[in-house]
């Protein structure tokens, strides 16, 4: 479908697509089974100023925004999900740099950030904090110029490989989310830790680690926007990002639709293509009508996001759950059609139904999400009463 | 260091066709490529800018199509692109493609490094480099894997593929050197580079730009001629000589030297 792409959207969208087909597709079965971080793509997407398009001009971006970070993502997720979120999870890390930093935060950061010399994190989640993120616990201590933070983030997605963290922490733990601040952590910091990697379903190219502060110092000039305001700093993060995640799952079901078309046109049983079988091709039919269906809206929503629409909590949250829904029915018929063959990690699909089942959990699970836009709908609603 | 890497637009071989009935290449509907062999060439050059310093200038002989070829060599890292565009040029052999090569790197100037692929896979004659190092009375090298230094004298320090091994050679710029696949691995584009690529001028010379004998160029100066282009037929057929080794060589000798194709006595041959 036409998606009136500007000429340099084009450009962007068959360069990641190029990556992903030469790069990225050869090596994905051996990252998912050797668990590794793909260091050596994260260089070619630096290299091909891939990290730069949702990046502002000032910072050496290339000035694009949700929208082109989104069309990068769906491109590397069809070879990948999971080195795809080499790339997704570090502009999970630069959006609040990018919409809450200090000019000389974003100075420091963003550059690099652009080149993929570095790359980012974000780090909210704990093991006693996941969908209720305001049960956070891990502390950060006013002293002098500088915050002393303690406690634990839990599953934070480039841990260990990020060389920056924005970390939502409790300011003032009395006043519990009002007293929430986001802060900028650089790795190497003293007294900030990588716990355990942890052993995952899917997405495994990509490193899930714990990320332990023991009195670490950092210096107030890390505060991003102001004391108080850390959930707010996440939530503005998420209605940018969550596109990006429908994104890496509507990449993951294309990868899928692909393999299972084309394996249907090879395989043959009772002396015929099973793409003969109508039992088959209504599955395609559907796989791929859901598909367009999910990328249609995700693009739309990107384009109102950029385009400086207000309260997009409810529109970002419906590309995350309908993506990601999408992505785990289209995989799990991807694996039906190739059948017993479906199911052998020689072939591509059972890792593609693997990877999209956090597409449904992460950034929100899809519970999380519904509730975001039912209560958005009843506020909606009310607002129009008065 | 001034470069100049020497391209050529090919058609992406992997589906050509030949026409059967006029033995001609069908170019319709093929996508066109950069010659595989010359997008090393272009890395070399991009790599000895970067190690080196310098400008490295792409240059290309044939229709106006070729422009994309030689802006997808900016998006790759070259610095200025030039184009021989010309009737007159057409229907080059290599004699006339080189000649017409060397002109425009003449116009070039200052030129220290020529880079080429070791062969275009269409043609696949390997010719034109050293062709365009005797137009320009300059040394050349083929077949470089490997180009290990250049030195403050301006000697280079190179590595030629043999068939088994290699042999290292030293040689003194200005310089043709035509490069094979192993010499590096070439980048992809950055979007930086295909945003350059778009605006970058091309530019553009025919035959009244360049010094140039007009009796030397295109078709006019080619004394090749292509008699027949065609697709050699598959072997069909065949006899197999099985059984007993000692008896089935011995038949198929006694067969070759009774249809004429092996001569000589049939001593030991049993
Ligand atoms: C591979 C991976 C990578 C991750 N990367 C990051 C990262 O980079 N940064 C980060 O901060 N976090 C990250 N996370 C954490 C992730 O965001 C959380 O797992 C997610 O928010 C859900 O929290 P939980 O796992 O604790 O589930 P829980 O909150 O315990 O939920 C369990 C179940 O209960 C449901 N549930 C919970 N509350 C409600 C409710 N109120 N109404 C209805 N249903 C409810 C949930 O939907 C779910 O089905 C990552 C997680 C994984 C697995």
């Amino acid at each position: 479908m036409n998606y009136f792409l500007t000429e340099e959207q084009q450009m962007i969208k068959e360069l990641a697509a190029k990556i992903a087909d030469e790069k990225i597709r050869p090596i994905a079965h051996e990252y998912d089974e050797k668990e590794e971080f793909p260091a050596e793509i994260v260089k070619v997407l630096g290299q091909a100023d891939l990290y730069r398009v949702f990046i502002p001009e000032e910072y050496e971006g290339l000035g694009g925004g949700v929208f082109e970070m989104c069309l990068v993502v769906e491109e590397l997720s069809r070879a990948c999900g999971g080195i795809a979120l080499a790339y997704a999870a570090s502009g999970l890390g630069i959006i609040p740099i990018i919409l809450f930093g200090t000019e000389e935060q974003k100075k420091k950061y963003l550059p690099k950030l652009a080149s993929g010399e570095i790359i980012a994190a974000f780090a909210l989640t704990e093991p006693d904090a996941g969908s209720d993120a305001g049960a956070i616990k891990t502390t950060a201590k006013p002293e002098g110029d500088s915050y002393i933070i303690n406690g634990t983030k839990q599953w934070i997605s480039n841990g260990g490989d990020a060389s920056i963290y924005t970390v939502i922490t409790l300011t003032d733990p009395s006043r519990g989310a009002r007293g929430s601040s986001a802060i900028l952590v650089d790795k190497g910091t003293p007294g900030f830790e990588f716990g355990k990697k942890e052993e995952k379903m899917g997405i495994r190219g990509n490193s899930t680690r714990e990320l332990i502060f023991q009195d670490c110092k950092v210096p107030k000039t890390n505060l991003l926007a102001k004391e108080g305001m850390g959930f707010m700093v996440a939530m503005k993060t998420f209605d940018q990002s969550r596109p990006g995640v429908a994104s890496q799952a509507i990449g993951i079901a294309q990868g899928a639709l692909d393999e299972a078309v084309r394996y249907s046109t090879e395989r043959h049983q009772f002396g015929k293509p099973i793409s003969s079988f109508q039992a088959i091709q209504f599955m395609l039919a559907d796989m791929a009508t859901q598909i367009e269906a999910a990328r249609a809206l995700t693009l739309q929503v990107a384009r109102s996001i950029d385009a400086g629409e207000k309260n997009v909590a409810k529109i970002s949250s419906m590309t995350k759950v309908f993506a990601s829904d999408v992505a785990m029915k289209v995989t799990t018929d991807a694996v039906q059609i190739l059948g017993g063959y479906g199911y052998m990690r020689e072939y591509p699909v059972e890792k593609m139904m693997r990877d999209a089942k956090i597409t449904q959990i992460y950034e929100g699970t899809n519970q999380i999400q519904r509730e975001v836009i039912g209560m958005n709908l009843i506020k909606e609603t009310l607002r129009k009463k008065k | 260091m001034n470069i100049v890497v020497c391209i050529k637009q090919v058609p992406d071989t992997t589906d050509v066709k030949i026409n059967p009935e006029t033995n001609t290449l069908i170019r319709e509907g093929v996508e066109s490529i950069i010659n595989p062999f010359d997008a090393y060439a272009i890395e070399e050059g991009v790599r000895l800018k970067e190690k080196y310093g310098g400008t490295v200038n792409v240059l290309s002989m044939g229709p106006p199509q070729v422009d994309a070829s030689l802006r997808e060599a900016i998006s790759l890292g070259a610095d200025e692109a030039y184009l021989l565009t010309d009737r007159t040029f057409a229907g080059a052999d290599t004699l006339a493609t080189a000649y017409t090569l060397a002109a425009g790197i003449r116009k070039i100037g200052d030129v220290d490094i020529i880079l080429m692929g070791r062969q275009a896979i269409d043609g696949d004659t390997g010719q034109v480099g050293p062709e365009v190092a005797e137009n320009l009375d300059i040394p050349h090298v083929t077949d470089i894997r490997k180009i290990e230094q250049i030195d403050d004298q301006g000697s280079i320090y190179l590595e030629r593929l043999l068939e088994e091994g290699y042999v290292r050679l030293k040689t003194k710029l200005p310089v043709v050197i035509t490069v094979v696949k192993e010499i590096n691995e070439p980048r992809l584009p950055s979007l930086k580079g295909k945003m350059l690529a778009k605006k970058k001028e091309i530019n553009t010379w025919s035959a009244k730009d360049v010094e140039v004998n007009e009796k030397r160029l295109g078709l006019t100066g080619s004394p090749t001629q292509v008699v027949k282009i065609f697709t050699p037929p598959k072997p069909a057929g065949g006899k197999v000589f099985d059984g007993d080794i000692k008896d089935s060589v011995g038949k198929l000798l006694r067969e070759l030297r009774a249809s004429g194709i092996l001569m000589g006595s049939e001593k030991g041959d049993e």
